[in-house]
């Protein structure tokens, strides 16, 4: 038996002008956009700013959606659209930490506890590190490690070239293993150690 | 090869991805670990393998932080819909503006073909009756 996409079916309604559908759409997503929103400006007024932004860009465009891909990777693309410009405009730097008291759904309630406590404990510092990044590098770790974007549509909506991104990629994920998992005689901080041995 | 080399590959090679702008800084510009002497390094050196683990660690945690939300502030939901509604409201009274607009201008039209038409109606008729002698 078929059964319709249930967003698809709010999708079609409000490109035909049914706002009712287009609030519920708003509604199905707006945690998941400020998540992404959160993630790439390190920032809770910054993120909130970014989501209406996003939205309205979303409504405002929602005749050009053509519906072959998912709704929610056409808004995440608008969202890390928006806020590359957001964090343009404001010209300044972003060191802030996401905020202690964010609190986090898990969405994947089927780990057994003991785990689930180790992975929420590196999941913790997962958000730390990626707060403490460069914004130009999160967003690409961001966009293309926890949302699988691809690296042409990053490059897009990041307005740089397919080779930078995959350079920023790169730079991020070094990063990032630096500060959670160092290596011996490598400092948590990132520090890079000369290392000559060959084999 | 030596560790330094293969380090710059490790990230790119955790899912198989290699930037094309670090290719020259590997000794032989191959892909990944597809390269022969990088894969033949990290088969022997027990710190790469430790780095490499390392790396598809790091992507499998930074993969799973997709199915989890960071709750937005109580008010976020009623500010998206305000926005929303302000923009409906404004392109509603666009879109009026623009349909008076049209209203406007057609009538303005109409009446000056009409006045045009009568004035040329007129002077046809001035020009066809007979001098009175």
């Amino acid at each position: 038996m078929h059964t319709e996409d249930p967003t698809a079916v709010l999708v079609a309604a409000a490109r035909q002008g049914d706002e009712a559908a287009f609030e519920a759409l708003v509604r199905a997503t707006y945690a998941q956009t400020y998540t992404l929103a959160l993630r790439l400006t390190g920032d809770e007024e910054d993120a909130s700013d970014v989501v209406q932004e996003s939205y309205l860009r979303a409504y405002k465009g929602l005749a050009r959606f053509r519906g072959d891909a998912q709704f929610t990777t056409w808004l995440y693309r608008i969202t890390a659209n928006c806020a590359t410009t957001h964090l343009g405009r404001r010209h300044r730097r972003r060191t802030d930490h996401l905020a202690d008291d964010a609190t986090v759904v898990d969405l994947d309630p089927e780990r057994d506890p003991a785990a689930q406590a180790e992975a929420g404990a590196l999941r913790d510092r997962l958000e730390e590190a990626l707060a403490g990044l460069p914004p130009k590098l999160r967003a690409v770790v961001v966009l293309r490690d926890v949302y699988d974007m691809p690296h042409e549509a990053i490059a897009a909506e990041l307005g740089i070239s397919v080779s930078a991104a995959k350079v920023r990629l790169h730079r991020a994920r070094r990063r990032l293993r630096e500060v959670l998992f160092p290596l011996p005689g490598e400092s948590a901080a990132g520090d890079h150690e000369e290392r000559s041995h060959a084999v | 090869m030596r560790c330094e080399d293969v380090a710059e590959l490790l990230p790119a090679a955790a899912d198989g991805i290699v930037p094309g702008g670090l290719r020259g800084l590997a000794r032989s510009p191959g892909v990944g670990l597809e390269d022969r002497s990088a894969r033949r390094h990290v088969e022997h050196c027990v710190r790469c393998q430790a780095e490499l683990v390392q790396y598809r660690r790091l992507l499998r945690t930074l993969h799973g932080l997709r199915t989890e939300v960071l709750e937005p502030a109580p008010g976020l939901l009623a500010d998206i819909l305000a926005t929303l509604e302000a923009a409906g409201e404004r392109q509603a009274v666009r879109s009026l503006l623009t349909g008076r607009r049209v209203a406007y201008v057609g009538g303005i039209a109409a009446a000056a073909t009409a006045g045009a038409a009568g004035a040329i109606l007129l002077a046809t008729r001035t020009r066809r009756r007979p001098l009175a002698s």
